[in-house]
């Protein structure tokens, strides 16, 4: 029973950061038809970035940066990843609109070389951070049943990204903007939103996301070149079984696949979870084509 | 307009309108001629013996590439889990040459994660009469049903490509969980013979290079040949509207799994030949990474077209074989850069450049004849270039 609890939260943390992945999936694919495989190049990015947040903390302030340095490194992490999706989106992903599926090999192809980057800076072994001090040890449930600190501030964080970009589309006007074009894109052009504008934005922000998820899986596991892609295809996953561009679905979605996993990975092994979860997913998409939250406005 | 279209770049062969004359046919039997002749008579004379059995390997990509190329250049459908039919065929042929070496025992992995006997889905592949053909008709069978479930309920395009990916990625790890039945990470190998030929002389070596190149160019007539019939022309009418071909009474769901599984027996083809020519199967060989490397063979030699299908197997897979080589630290920046550049440069491929450019050259020429712009006669040309497949 312990164990089984134990196992329902680390799915519950783990579906966490598929989620705040995923989100930033089911922006570019939902809003762009574009499906952005060096998302996953995004969380690396990410999580290489709280490994340099540390470094530079280290150097300057010594041991006592170490409490510290994890804010500063979710900061660099959105913004190092936003300013490189962005300029994705300006350089490549923009001259390939309406190709969804060349836009999938052209950022195959950035992926590539990103990781080859990532390689040729950091080296192909996996490196590691230190998590804060004040993030060891964790509440203790019941019996063998711990709730890790580090794993609570998982979900904390990624509750307030979901709150943010909750926020962020229904309250700014910029985000009015961005729903409006994942409506009715000519529409939305011809009322006079910029578009491309928002495109750009709205790619920053998914890849910062995924910077985000990066440094969170920053504080659970090693760091290395191809962290990335053990998670990206999941995310694909969470974000058909969501229903495109559906921010509810995407988070329903994302936790039953990271409670399933766990609660599967419990009963069975953990390839044989995999295996079980794929075969629900395409289940489920007979049963509903559309996803769990389908798209109501037609197109 | 940003519709989702599968791509919009090269137009379908067509046949020509009226009776097509005997330098036509024999224009359109030129590639498959050169092809021949180059791989039966040239290769084999200029090339060592590794390089010709790398050539074998390039050419099972080939094999493999023009079943991509009838799912995705005519069909529209993007499948990024064509590793799972290869190895699926790979595998087969794998446990038959597995259990030929082991003889009366059980093969040594299975040992050594301590199973005592046999599983039973392993029996038969002892007889190559069974492995050899389920190295084609198993890939094509769950590729059919696979892709009837799936179109069934209408999920296509981009939908369709992840779907296919989380199958190769699943498939892998699955292969690699199950050690005792699979051989684990290692996968298969140490194979010794094949029909009483010794895998690793040189004579077996060319014997199965022939054996190749042979089933290489039947698998090119049998795609020419359905690209051409009616069936190939509502292939691409499928991809072009897909709504379109629904409305006018056609199962679209069941004809897009029955290319889906053509095109998975032929990758379990080339997977089976692979295997006895390279000497190990593992799970690397079908996860994602090898899968989009092979979408990556179409796309740089032309989509739509068979001849294109094959000649960006060779060129990609020796390109890739040769910057490893002379570049193992940085090579993957040249690949990473040949993904983009395939797609936003030459979307049409290697083919689809070639013919631009000799569309271009001819319509001159005859412009230049006329004396004068003769639009008329520049487009039937174009028209029969575009043919020459």
């Amino acid at each position: 029973m312990d164990l089984f609890l134990q196992q329902l939260f680390n799915g519950f943390s783990l579906g966490s950061i598929l989620l705040l992945v995923a989100l930033g999936l089911a922006f570019s694919f939902g809003l762009m038809n574009v499906i952005n495989m060096a998302h996953g190049e995004m969380i690396m990015v990410g999580a290489y970035s709280a490994y340099v947040a540390q470094n530079w903390f280290d150097d300057l302030f010594g041991a006592a940066g170490l409490g510290y340095y994890f804010i500063f490194a979710l900061l660099l992490a959105f913004v190092v990843a936003g300013a490189m999706g962005m300029l994705l989106e300006r350089t490549l992903i923009q001259r390939l609109y309406g190709r969804p599926l060349d836009t999938l090999l052209a950022t195959w192809g950035v992926s590539l070389v990103l990781q080859q980057g990532a390689r040729s800076v950091f080296g192909a072994p996996n490196v590691q951070v230190t998590s804060p001090p004040w993030l060891t040890g964790g509440i203790d449930v019941m019996g063998d049943f711990t709730m890790p600190y580090i794993r609570l501030f998982i979900i904390g964080l990624v509750a307030l990204c979901i709150l943010g970009v909750y926020l962020y589309l229904t309250r700014t006007s910029a985000g009015r903007r961005t729903r409006a074009v994942m409506q009715n894109r000519e529409v939305a052009g011809a009322l006079g939103v910029v578009t491309p504008k928002v495109d750009m934005f709205t790619f920053g922000l998914a890849s910062g996301l995924a910077g985000v998820a990066g440094c969170a899986l920053a504080l659970i596991g090693p760091i290395g070149p191809s962290l990335g892609t053990y998670y990206i295809v999941d995310a694909f996953l969470v974000v058909i079984t969501g229903g495109i561009g559906q921010i509810v679905g995407t988070v329903l979605a994302a936790l039953s696949v990271g409670w399933l996993n766990a609660i599967l990975e419990y009963q069975t092994s953990a390839s044989l979870a995999k295996v079980i979860v794929f075969a629900l997913v395409i289940a489920f998409l007979q049963w509903r084509p559309a996803g769990m939250v389908a798209r109501r406005n037609a197109r | 307009m940003r519709r989702e279209t599968a791509f919009s770049a090269p137009p379908a062969p067509l046949p020509a309108p009226g009776k097509p004359g005997l330098l036509l046919y024999a224009r359109e039997a030129a590639p498959f001629v050169i092809t021949a002749v180059l791989l039966f008579v040239v290769a084999p004379n200029i090339l060592s013996d590794f390089r010709l059995n790398l050539l074998a390997k390039f050419l099972c990509y080939a094999i493999l590439a023009i079943g991509i190329d009838l799912m995705w250049g005519y069909t529209g459908m993007l499948s990024l889990g064509q590793a799972v039919w290869f190895g699926l065929g790979g595998y087969a042929m794998a446990m038959y040459l597995k259990l030929h070496a082991s003889g009366e025992s059980i093969p040594d992995f299975m040992n050594w994660s301590g199973l005592e006997s046999l599983p039973w889905f392993w029996e038969p592949f002892r007889y190559a009469w069974f492995a050899i053909p389920a190295a084609m008709v198993l890939p094509g069978l769950l590729g059919f049903v696979l892709g009837y479930l799936v179109f069934r309920s209408r999920v296509k395009g981009a939908y369709f490509s992840i779907v296919t990916q989380a199958l190769a990625l699943i498939l892998s790890i699955f292969f690699v969980g199950q050690q005792q039945y699979t051989g684990g990470t290692n996968g298969l190998t140490n194979y010794t013979e094949l029909f009483g030929m010794n895998l690793a002389d040189t004579s077996t070596q060319h014997t199965l290079y022939y054996i190749t190149v042979g089933v290489l160019l039947a698998v090119f007539l049998v795609a020419t040949w359905i690209t051409r019939s009616p069936f190939g022309r509502l292939m691409v009418a499928i991809r072009d509207d897909e709504e379109r071909v629904r409305f006018a009474g056609y199962n679209v769901g069941f004809m897009k799994a029955l290319v889906f599984g053509v095109s998975a027996a032929m990758a379990g083809l080339a997977g089976a030949l692979f295997v006895p020519q390279v000497g190990i199967i593992s799970p690397a060989n079908l996860g994602i990474v090898p899968s989009i490397e092979f979408v990556l063979l179409v796309a740089v030699g032309g989509r739509g077209t068979i001849t294109g299908a094959v000649l960006g197997a060779v060129l990609v897979s020796w390109a890739r074989s040769y910057l490893s080589e002379t570049y193992p630290d940085t090579w993957q920046y040249f690949y990473g850069a040949l993904f983009v550049g395939a797609v936003v440069l030459f979307p049409a491929g290697v083919v689809g450049f070639y013919r631009r450019v000799a569309g271009e050259v001819t319509s001159r020429v005859s412009r230049l004849r006329a004396g004068a712009p003769a639009p008329v006669a520049g487009m039937e040309m174009d028209a029969r270039v575009g043919n020459a497949d």
